[in-house]
C-alpha cells in the first residue's frame, strides 16, 4: 500500500470528524434548546374566542380581563321599516349604559341601566372550563351566568297592593363556545328566564330557550357576529318572537365598536330573549351599536 | 502514522481540556419597549429558555409569544391576535454566535463586552441580527445582558395607519438573562 495515500486518507478521516464534530455542535445546541423548552409545554387556551364580551345582545365566553373596567354603551334605534317620516328608525332610540369589571381572569360582574322599561340589572358571569390544547386537552370553553333584572317603571295600577318582587327577573346562562380556528368561533347558551309575575294566568313563569350563535371574522379586526335565540313553544310568553340580530364587530386599539341589526329592543335576557315582540323577515329590524371602551383599573401582578 | 494517531489524540484531547460547559437559564428575561408621544408599549417575558456553549462561543433563545405580559389585557389581546400571530407561529427563537469569543474568560470572573451575530426567527420570518451586550462571569454563573433594536416591518408586522402614531417603527429589544453551568 502506498504509505502517503494512507496516510492522506488519515487526514481526510480527521478532517471529517472535525467537521462532523463541529457540525453536531451546532444542531446540538439547537436540539438541547427544544429539549428545554419541552419540558416547560403548558396548556395552550384559546384566546380571543370572540372580540368582547358580548356575542350581539347577548353574553359570549370572554370576559373582561382582571382590574380591567368596561364601560359600554348601547343603542337600539326604532324599526327600519318606520319608513321615512321616522326616518328609518332614527328617531327613537333606546339605550342601555353598561360597567363591567373583572374580579379575575375567570370571574367578571356587570350591572347597568336601560331606558326601555327603566330597567337595571346585574350579572355575574364565571368561566368554568377554558379551551386548551397541548398538554391539556379542553374542547370548549364553559361559562355559567346569573343575572338578575329589575323593572322601576311606575306601576301600571298604583291604587293596588304591588310587590317589588313582583318587578324582578332572573336568568341563569351556560355558555359553551369553542373557537375553530382563528377566524371561526361557534357558541351555544342554554337559557332560562324566570318571571315572577306574569300577565296572564296561562303565561309560563320560566322559559326556556337555546341560543346559537357564532364570528366569523372578516380581517383582523373586523369580524361578522350572528345570534339567533330559539324559545321552546310550550316555555314562551305568547305574542313574542325569536330574537335575531347580526351584525360585525370592528376593533380599534382600547374601543370595540359593534355595529349591528336586530330585531329586540331591549338588552338584557328578559328583554332581549323572552320578550322580542319583532318579526325580523317582516321588516321589524333596528340598527343599533355598542361602544366599549376599557379602562386598566387595577395593574396585574408580573 | 505516529504522527497522525498523535495528532488525533492532541486535537481530541485539546478539545476536552479546553471544553466549558454549557450553560443553560430557563427563566430568562426578554423585554421590548415601543415608544411614541402618543403610547408607550412594552411587554416582558419571564420564561426564555437560552443556553450558551462557552466553548464554541455560540448562544441560544427560545420564546413562547403568548407568555409576554403587559400592563393592559387589550395590549396583550392585540399583541397575540394582531400583530405576532401567535397562534400561527407560537415560538421565536435566535441562534447566534458571539463574535468576540476569544476576549470573554467564562472561567474567570469579570464583565466582558460581548458581541452576538445570528438569525433571529419571529413572525416566521428569519432576519440577521447583530447585538452588543455584557457577558458578567461570576463564581462559575454567567449573566447576559443587551438592548438592541428591530425594525417591525423586518419581520412583516403591519401597524394599521389608525394606530401608526402610538406604536413605534422601531423596537427596543432588553435582554437579561442569568445562567447556570447546565448539569
Amino acid at each position: 500500500m502506498n504509505p502517503n495515500l494512507n496516510m492522506s486518507r488519515l487526514h481526510l478521516v480527521t478532517l471529517f470528524t472535525f467537521f462532523s464534530l463541529a457540525a453536531f455542535a451546532q444542531d446540538d445546541l439547537m436540539k438541547m434548546l427544544e429539549e428545554e423548552t419541552e419540558k416547560d409545554k403548558k396548556p395552550d387556551y384559546a384566546t380571543a374566542t370572540f372580540k368582547t364580551t358580548r356575542l350581539i345582545n347577548g353574553h359570549s365566553v370572554e370576559n373582561v380581563a382582571e382590574g380591567v373596567l368596561d364601560f359600554r354603551i348601547s343603542h337600539r334605534f326604532g324599526y327600519v321599516n318606520g319608513g321615512a317620516y321616522e326616518l328609518f328608525g332614527l328617531d327613537e332610540a333606546s339605550m342601555r349604559l353598561g360597567l363591567d369589571y373583572g374580579l379575575n381572569n375567570r370571574w367578571m360582574i356587570g350591572i347597568g341601566r336601560s331606558t326601555y322599561q327603566k330597567q337595571y340589572d346585574g350579572f355575574t358571569k364565571y368561566k368554568l372550563l377554558k379551551q386548551s390544547s397541548g398538554t391539556r386537552v379542553m374542547p370548549v370553553t364553559l361559562s355559567a351566568i346569573a343575572s338578575i333584572m329589575y323593572k322601576s317603571l311606575k306601576d301600571e295600577n298604583p291604587d293596588r297592593e304591588n310587590y317589588v318582587t313582583s318587578k324582578l327577573f332572573y336568568s341563569g346562562q351556560l355558555l359553551i363556545g369553542r373557537k375553530f380556528n382563528e377566524s371561526l368561533s361557534l357558541q351555544l347558551m342554554p337559557t332560562i328566564i324566570h318571571y315572577n309575575l306574569v300577565q296572564g294566568a296561562n303565561d309560563p313563569n320560566d322559559v326556556f330557550a337555546i341560543g346559537a350563535g357564532g364570528r366569523m371574522k372578516l380581517s383582523k379586526r373586523v369580524s361578522l357576529n350572528l345570534e339567533y335565540y330559539y324559545q321552546l313553544p310550550d316555555y314562551k310568553l305568547p305574542g313574542t318572537t325569536n330574537s335575531l340580530a347580526i351584525g360585525v364587530d370592528i376593533e380599534t386599539g382600547g374601543h370595540v365598536f359593534q355595529l349591528y341589526c336586530t330585531n329586540s329592543t331591549g338588552m338584557t335576557e328578559r328583554t332581549y330573549i323572552s320578550e322580542t315582540t319583532g318579526n325580523f323577515f317582516e321588516g321589524d329590524i333596528r340598527l343599533g351599536f355598542t361602544i366599549s371602551r376599557v379602562f386598566t383599573v387595577k395593574k396585574p401582578k408580573h | 502514522m505516529k504522527q497522525v494517531i498523535l495528532i488525533i489524540f492532541l486535537s481530541i484531547s485539546t478539545i476536552s481540556v479546553f471544553s466549558q460547559p454549557v450553560y443553560i437559564t430557563r427563566s430568562g428575561q426578554i423585554s421590548f419597549f415601543s415608544r411614541t408621544p402618543m403610547e408607550n408599549i412594552d411587554g416582558t417575558n419571564n420564561e426564555v429558555t437560552s443556553l450558551i456553549d462557552a466553548s464554541k462561543g455560540e448562544i441560544v433563545f427560545a420564546i413562547l409569544v403568548k407568555s409576554f405580559r403587559f400592563e393592559k389585557a387589550l395590549m396583550e389581546e392585540h399583541f397575540n391576535e394582531n400583530y405576532m400571530e401567535s397562534t400561527k407561529f407560537p415560538k421565536a427563537t435566535f441562534q447566534g454566535k458571539i463574535t468576540n469569543l476569544s476576549s470573554i474568560n467564562f472561567t474567570k470572573d469579570g464583565s466582558y463586552p460581548a458581541t452576538v451575530e445570528g438569525d433571529l426567527t419571529m413572525h416566521g420570518l428569519k432576519q440577521k441580527q447583530t447585538a452588543t451586550g455584557t457577558i458578567t462571569v461570576t463564581n462559575g454563573k454567567v449573566s447576559a445582558v443587551s438592548t438592541f433594536t428591530i425594525k417591525l416591518a423586518d419581520y412583516k408586522i403591519e401597524i394599521p395607519s389608525l394606530v401608526a402614531d402610538k406604536i413605534s417603527e422601531t423596537i427596543e429589544i432588553r435582554v437579561n438573562c442569568k445562567y447556570e453551568p447546565k448539569s
